[in-house]
């Protein structure tokens, strides 16, 4: 931003000075107090929600993990809650899906919207076309798109429009979601579907950012394309490559609506059985609060590892 | 765009332009056409379509491409016997007063931390950031355990619409998105509305507003489709089936409803966010990309 230089307003005498100047002042001591308290007030109502919608009920989360409430009486158990969650054999099948689920749309979710910005970013005609298209099913209610996953995509007779296509180029059709060994690739493929919009548009504007005399250079030492893109493209995106990947490890590791819809909660043999849909089912079934937030606090502590590996390896790189 | 026009990029625009570049460029451009509207446009077609179909024809294979006997019943069932009338009025009314709420409190929220930068402004900001570190399902118990008994005034918030407006109040992203433009717009506008004598609140409104208009669109679009698209949230704190949003209400219905219709149900839930985001799409896509860091 081209920065003007303002001549210097003559001051008229009594009037306090600028609060807004970045100039040192001496401002009086009640001025000070002021100018505080008008802060504070434009402050207060959206701080008040932090403190009661986000701030507190993440303590409290923390304490309720080590109470029980039983009628009404609310005991400290110490770790209970956390040996019992975990002692349950579902505990570690949610993990194992979770984790698998996360793996495959960091496989899927991940690569491929970058390389359908990089597949955009060089089309000069349709491009608007195009981002809207990519866009459109991220507006979707997700409840929306996945019934339509569940009932015509995966409809496993072979009336379903994968079935069909399957059908039609003489390869075996699939059971999808009654299926255990393919409730976690239809999902992730409908979970793609419904969310690649967002970090396709996010890597086209910091594809857009590139200057072109780095492959015009690139071009001229004889890189190929593939070369062009793993020496040029992916470094000058690293930052923004690194930040929605972390992004989608936290988003994908609270996959609920999916296992939700799609397989109705557990899936055949637990197969779609995840960790937020577990919290959901301790919470909410079988009023079990205090073990669904030490479930919680779990979910928490692994996602701050990882937060901690990302920052750490971010963190080198420069 | 024009303004990407000129922009070399992975492959040189001359290359592109001549000889074999030139097909290869044109025939890669229709695939992507084509493909792309396949993949993403047609199981809305099929979604549309298919709610069309009666019984019989959704089961058979192979499957049709158009309906042979429409039946627009399905879609009159479907607003009928799931009363979609009322929760889609539901939704939009949570959406409007969510709209409401961020604006007049984050926006309060964001000029307070860009331009009077009061006490502890920045430590402020720090908490609030932080909890973008926070996964929404980790929060979610406790969340619904405060909703129903709020701490100090114990007020049950259950089946309330500030249920779902209060707690959206607290979303750092917007708060942080409307700093950054109004650290964006110049201090000399502020210390001039300053010497003319307007008082802070005065100047938010006449200054600092009329120039935040784009972000304050953006803002709202987003805050609109979060209540449009939210489900397990207002799934738990709107139990009573007079207070549900239209996919939760869809959702509830789906097991006992004929599937034709529930599709059709999802039809007609799409459609408020399909509009905002067709004729919104320009703010939507510079808020997505304002929002985050180019690298």
């Amino acid at each position: 931003m081209a920065i003007t230089t303002v001549p210097e307003t003559p001051r008229k005498p009594g009037r306090p000075p600028s609060p807004y100047s970045t100039r040192p002042q001496r401002t009086s001591l009640g001025r000070k107090v002021r100018d505080n308290l008008t802060g504070h007030a434009f402050l207060i109502g959206a701080v008040l929600c932090f403190v009661v919608f986000s701030w507190y009920p993440m303590i409290r989360g923390i304490v309720m993990s080590f109470q029980r409430t039983r009628r009404g009486e609310t005991t400290w158990v110490g770790w209970d809650n956390y040996s019992r969650i975990i002692a349950d054999p579902s505990f570690w099948t949610a993990w194992q899906n979770t984790f698998y689920f996360t793996v495959l749309a960091l496989a899927l979710g991940y690569v491929v919207p970058f390389f359908v910005a990089v597949l955009l970013n060089e089309f000069r005609h349709g491009k608007g076309y195009l981002r809207i298209l990519v866009y459109l099913p991220v507006m979707l209610p997700p409840a929306s798109a996945l019934f339509l996953f569940k009932f015509y995509a995966y409809d496993p007779s072979e009336a379903g429009l994968f079935n069909a296509i399957l059908k039609a180029l003489h390869l075996p059709t699939s059971q999808w979601m009654q299926s255990p060994e393919m409730t976690m690739p239809a999902m992730v493929v409908a979970s793609t579907w419904m969310n690649m919009g967002g970090a396709v548009l996010i890597y086209l504007a910091s594809l857009q950012n590139i200057p072109g005399e780095l492959y015009e250079a690139a071009e001229l030492d004889g890189a190929g394309i593939w070369r062009r893109i793993v020496h040029v493209t992916i470094p000058q995106t690293r930052l923004i490559l690194a930040l929605l990947a972390m992004l989608q490890i936290v988003a994908t590791m609270q996959l609920f609506i999916e296992p939700l819809i799609l397989a109705n909660g557990a899936g055949a043999e637990d197969s779609a059985t995840s960790v937020a849909y577990l919290i959901y089912q301790h919470g909410f079934f079988q009023n079990d609060l205090n073990g669904a937030a030490a479930l919680g606090v779990i979910m928490l502590v692994v996602l701050a590892g990882f937060s901690a590996v990302y920052v750490r390896l971010t963190a080198k790189q420069d | 765009m024009a303004q990407d026009s000129g922009t070399r990029t992975l492959i040189s625009q001359t290359q592109i332009s001549r000889g074999r570049g030139r097909v290869v460029y044109w025939t890669l451009l229709v695939v992507v056409v084509v493909g792309f509207t396949l993949v993403f446009l047609g199981p809305l077609y099929w979604m549309v379509t298919g709610a069309l179909k009666s019984g019989q024809e959704i089961a058979q294979t192979p499957p049709s491409l158009f309906p042979k006997d429409p039946q627009p019943q399905n879609y009159i069932d479907a607003w009928n016997n799931l009363a979609l009338a009322k929760l889609l009025f539901n939704t939009f009314y949570y959406a409007i007063g969510a709209v409401l709420f961020q604006l007049v409190l984050d926006t309060a929220a964001a000029y307070s931390l860009s331009k009077l930068r009061p006490i502890f402004g920045n430590a402020i900001l720090a908490l609030m950031l932080g909890t973008l570190m926070i996964p929404a399902m980790v929060l979610i118990v406790p969340q619904y355990v405060t909703v129903i008994d709020l701490p100090i005034v114990h007020i049950n918030l259950l089946d309330s619409p500030f249920a779902i407006w209060l707690p959206l109040v607290a979303n750092a992203f917007n708060i942080f998105l409307l700093k950054r433009f109004f650290d964006s717009i110049p201090e000399e506008l502020m210390a001039a509305a300053l010497m003319d004598g307007a008082t802070s609140l005065r100047t938010l409104w006449s200054i600092i507003l009329p120039l935040s208009r784009p972000i304050l669109g953006v803002v709202s679009i987003f805050a609109v489709t979060t209540v449009w698209k939210d489900f397990l949230w207002p799934k738990l704190v709107m139990p009573s089936p007079e207070t549900r949003t239209v996919s939760v209400g869809i959702y509830a219905f789906a097991g006992g409803t004929p599937m034709n219709v529930v599709i059709a149900a999802s039809v007609i839930a799409a459609i408020p966010t399909v509009i905002i985001f067709l004729i919104f799409q320009r703010n939507i896509m510079s808020g997505l990309t304002t929002g985050s860091i180019k690298g």
